[in-house]
């Protein structure tokens, strides 16, 4: 097919281009009165279903996050609170990026556990978050759900995750988005958000 | 004694209109493209607290740009380097000298026409403070020292100089209908038969185009062009470049009281008169203040329509090419142009 095919010539009032200038013109005046008008109805309190800006105010309103999605490591916890890490090193060996540290330590005490880990550190600076260790793990020891996304320090020292501060973080079902049945969204906090 | 009194209340007025709406209009600009492409825009600036939809956002602004360095480049021209953004300041200002804002207002007995400088030549003294503009650009570009820079003054020069010639034949046709140079009978005609863009629709149509190419802003931007050349102002910082940025909106706010003036009927409200509304099926007496707060209003209003209506074209249309600028300046607004003179000349003829 001949590409010049697709495109019809011009008429004379098209290639004045006035049509293209008014209709562009309407366009986005009508999406700001629209918007103004959504705008000017929150600002009085009345809650309409369309909505005049997309925008997340996001350091107060956070975004809703979905539970698929990978955020910082925790390590999970035996009911006495000792990790349910067994330092087995499946995690290390899988890490592609190499930011796992495991120093394991004997448990002589407890028959059933051979191994524990004296330190467990990963290095956030160097981490991917392909979350193979998460699959890699046969204990269902560590987990990517805390929901904390804002990783960041000033010193590549502050990027280290140790073993206590993992122990002690949980999943963060504040910021996760809820379904019905249906599979539908439903989490009023995500409605809420958009609205502000 | 009294005289200068109301000389200068005038010249607080105008001036607080001008840079009031100047200042205000780079709030406008984030928050209207803002909301036409369904985003909030600058909302956190505050006082203690206190945010109020971004309103403190001009003043933020203005903090930075006076307290940025302001860096001069060694080889640079000290004196016109300096004064260039000055000029361009200045000639954009000194415009609404011959605005009037309202018709003859009583005070002590007194008549004070609304008007700050009542020249019988306005339209030919804004021409010429339109035409100095251009000065104010070129100079700061040239004194910078720098290609890109210099570059940029050029497409001004090139520009605004071509569009000065549409400009002031964009109008003869709404003149020779007028039959006065003199702004504030060009309104009173209004008032007394049609306002200029029942009568001029082409006129006004090609007068607004132009205008909005005399302000150097989006469809128009080659001297300004930030994806190529970084402009004019590409050497100025810290309140050098805000004197810039702040001319291109008084210039805005200038091009919207022309069209409001010239076919919007300045200051007239539909059925006011000096005395009162005389509306068809009534009148309604109004005392001489009040008549002339509604045609100060009328005519702030109806200046705020066309600041809206430029924002968004500039927030609508794709800029031009260099070349297509002088293309349509030339070979089209102008011929144009002529021939609305030709037409309005013949119709008048066969109107007497």
């Amino acid at each position: 097919m001949n590409v010049h095919d697709k495109y019809k010539p011009l008429n004379f009032w098209e290639r004045t281009y006035l049509p293209g200038i008014f209709a562009g013109l309407w366009l986005t005046s009508m999406r700001f009165f629209r918007n103004m008008a959504a705008h000017t109805l929150h600002a009085v309190g009345i809650k309409t279903k369309r909505l005049g800006a997309v925008t997340f105010q996001y350091p107060e309103v956070l975004r809703p996050i979905f539970p698929r999605l990978r955020t910082m490591h925790r390590l999970t916890r035996r009911e006495d609170g000792s990790p349910r890490c067994v330092a087995c090193m499946m995690c290390e060996t899988v890490c592609p990026a190499r930011c796992i540290y495991i120093i394991a330590d004997e448990k002589p005490d407890q028959p059933q556990i051979e191994k524990v880990p004296k330190s467990f550190d990963i290095d956030l600076g160097l981490c991917i978050f392909c979350g193979y260790c998460v699959e890699a793990c046969p204990e269902d020891a560590i987990r990517m759900d805390t929901g904390i996304l804002e990783i960041s320090n000033l010193t590549r020292n502050g990027m280290m995750l140790d073993m206590q501060t993992m122990l002690k973080l949980e999943p963060d079902s504040r910021r996760y988005v809820k379904y019905n049945e249906k599979g539908e969204i439903v989490s009023a906090e995500y409605i809420e958000a958009k609205g502000s | 004694m009294e005289d200068i009194g109301f000389a200068l209340g005038k010249l607080a007025f105008l001036l607080i209109f001008a840079l009031g709406f100047g200042g205000i209009l780079t709030w406008v600009e984030r928050k209207q493209s803002a909301v036409m492409q369904d985003r909030i825009g600058a909302n956190r600036a505050s006082i203690f607290g206190l945010r109020i939809i971004g309103l403190f956002q001009p003043l933020a602004d203005a903090i930075k740009m006076f307290t940025k360095e302001s860096f001069r480049p060694a080889n640079a021209d000290k004196v016109i380097f300096t004064l260039a953004p000055t000029i361009s300041v200045f000639f954009a200002l000194v415009g609404f000298a011959v605005i009037p804002f309202g018709d003859v207002l009583y005070i002590g007995g007194k008549a004070v026409n609304l008007q700050l400088a009542p020249l019988s030549v306005g339209i030919l003294y804004l021409f010429a403070v339109a035409g100095m503009a251009v000065y104010g650009v070129v100079l700061g570009a040239w004194a910078s020292r720098n290609n890109f820079a210099l570059l940029g003054g050029l497409r001004a020069s090139a520009q605004m100089l071509s569009y000065e010639v549409a400009l002031g034949v964009s109008i003869m046709g709404a003149l020779m209908i007028y039959q006065t140079l003199d702004l504030q009978e060009i309104v009173r005609w209004q008032g007394a038969h049609y306002w200029g863009f029942i009568l001029q629709p082409v006129g006004f149509l090609l007068f607004l185009t132009v205008g909005i190419a005399e302000t150097k802003r989006v469809p128009f931007d080659p001297p300004e062009g930030e994806s190529e050349i970084i402009g004019y102002f590409l050497e100025y910082s810290g309140m050098g470049f805000g004197m810039y940025f702040l001319t291109d909106f008084i210039e805005t706010v200038m091009i919207s009281a022309i069209t409001v003036t010239l076919f919007f009927g300045g200051w007239q409200v539909p059925c006011l008169t000096a005395a009162g509304f005389v509306f068809p099926w009534g009148e309604w007496a109004l005392p001489n203040w009040a008549v002339a707060l509604l045609q100060v209003t009328s005519f702030t209003v109806k200046v705020m329509f066309f600041l809206w209506l430029q924002m968004t074209i500039r927030w609508t249309l794709p800029r031009f090419r260099y070349d297509q600028v002088l293309r349509l300046g030339w070979k089209v607004l102008l011929p144009i142009s002529l021939a609305n003179i030709l037409i309005t000349g013949l119709v008048i003829l066969l109107i007497q």
